[in-house]
């Protein structure tokens, strides 16, 4: 397993009430984000309290620099063209304004959730498909994000995203290729020439390597 | 509920439903699988982890952005909420309590449970019942009576199969509830429903099943499968 995250965003029970969350100290909020500056990552999770508890547009400018230009190369490696890729960024990023409080710092970095709500994007646009989700899990009373577990998943997150950038170049190519161009492992093997035993045996190799990272 | 499964999805076919490229029909089967599966469904969890760091991480794939793009975000944020992408859209019956025998996006397809399936017979007590994705690929629930024996078939293209109900036997491999056997063009194969419980499974493929037998393939185009 590389990291312990589910793969819905759904809303955390305490996320959904502002008041429960801010009488709670063990409670991510404005104030403790701060502590944990210096991991750019850990940071854009205070980006989203601040949208969601401020609306706060500069916060809300900040990602946007980051992650639009990010989500719209995603969209034209699958497939659309620069207008619509534009368009849909800015619906991507717009939706993250408005489920703001859907985020779970403890389930996911705010990488993932983009990508996740990228995705989806994609699949209604650009597939034209339908994806389904899993049935819900049913969650028991113990419902606040605790703030170990919210340090614990976006350190994990950081950690793979190094573990990623130390794969070799070969394998990291495919992981994002897999990822980003919309191809089936076989069109990979006809677009890049290699043969499907390679890839197959890269990615793997990738993932091997990622899961002992990620121990 | 879990603890049984013994026949899991492959890193490849969970690594493509994170990264949103497979055909409708195959993410309906990994949803249903993973609705039964917390090993599964972990993983799947980390494989959007791994999507969102390579978005994170991916420096060759940014692409420039209009220059009043942030403008017109706000702008399309002030103008209300943005039409939600359809596949946010939760499966229906998650918030109805504990659900039946099908898992909570089968239901989506069926609009019901196993009362609600419309089934055709194929012949030899086989039912089906195909259900509406989109035409990379078809999705169709199988009714096998206790004891007997699917065509005996190969195929073209890659095939799932998910049992949600009883269980059966292929090749001496025992499949139950939650189960998948994936079965691609090298493989021909005679699934055999366990004797104790008539089997329903979830079948998907993206090219359609070549039968041995000779009056199968001829009905084949009619029977759709």
């Amino acid at each position: 397993m590389l990291v312990g995250t589910e793969p819905e965003i759904q809303a955390h029970p305490a996320l959904r009430s502002g008041q429960a969350l801010r009488a709670s100290p063990k409670v991510l909020g404005p104030e403790n984000v701060n502590e944990m500056q210096g991991d750019k990552r850990q940071e854009w999770v205070g980006h989203i309290v601040r949208i969601r508890d401020n609306q706060d547009q500069v916060a809300f400018g900040e990602l946007f620099r980051h992650f639009a230009p990010r989500v719209k190369g995603f969209l034209m490696k699958s497939g659309a063209d620069a207008t619509l890729a534009e368009e849909c960024a800015q619906e991507v990023m717009a939706t993250l304004w408005h489920k703001a409080h859907m985020f779970d710092p403890a389930r996911a970095s705010v990488a993932t959730w983009i990508f996740t709500i990228a995705r989806n994007r994609k699949i209604d646009v650009l597939r034209k498909q339908r994806r389904p989700e899993p049935e819900e899990l049913t969650w028991g009373p113990e419902a606040e994000p605790d703030q170990e577990d919210v340090l614990a998943l976006q350190q994990e997150s950081e950690n793979l995203r190094r573990a990623i950038a130390d794969l070799p170049d070969a394998q990291r190519k495919l992981i994002n290729r897999a990822y980003f161009g919309d191809l089936s492992h076989s069109e990979i093997a006809a677009e890049t020439g290699l043969p499907l035993g390679t890839i197959k045996s890269r990615i793997r190799l990738a993932l091997d390597r990622l899961r002992h990272e990620m121990k | 509920m879990t603890h049984s499964i013994r026949h899991h999805l492959g890193d490849d076919v969970l690594m493509a439903y994170s990264a949103g490229t497979l055909p409708e029909a195959f993410n309906l089967l990994v949803a249903t699988h993973l609705s039964l599966c917390d090993a599964c469904r972990a993983q799947a969890g980390a494989f959007d982890a791994l999507g969102g760091a390579v978005l994170e991480t991916g420096n060759d794939d940014v692409a420039a952005l209009d220059e009043d793009a942030l403008a017109a975000t706000l702008a399309l944020i002030a103008g209300g909420s943005v039409a939600p992408a359809q596949s946010d859209t939760p499966a229906e019956t998650r918030r109805n309590g504990p659900s039946g025998v099908l898992p909570g996006p089968l239901r989506d397809y069926v609009g019901g449970d196993l009362d609600d399936i419309h089934w055709r017979p194929v012949g030899m007590g086989v039912k089906q019942a195909i259900l509406p994705t989109s035409a990379e690929a078809n999705a169709r629930l199988l009714f096998i009576p206790a004891g007997a024996a699917m065509p005996d078939h190969g195929h073209k293209g890659r095939e799932m199969t998910m049992v949600l109900k009883g269980a059966f036997i292929d090749d001496g491999e025992r499949f139950g509830r939650g189960d998948v056997e994936i079965a691609d063009q090298h493989l021909h194969h005679t699934p055999v429903a366990d004797v104790s419980e008539d089997c329903i499974c979830l079948a998907v493929t993206d090219a359609p099943l070549k039968f041995r037998a000779l009056i199968p393939k001829i009905a084949q185009p009619f029977l759709r499968i």
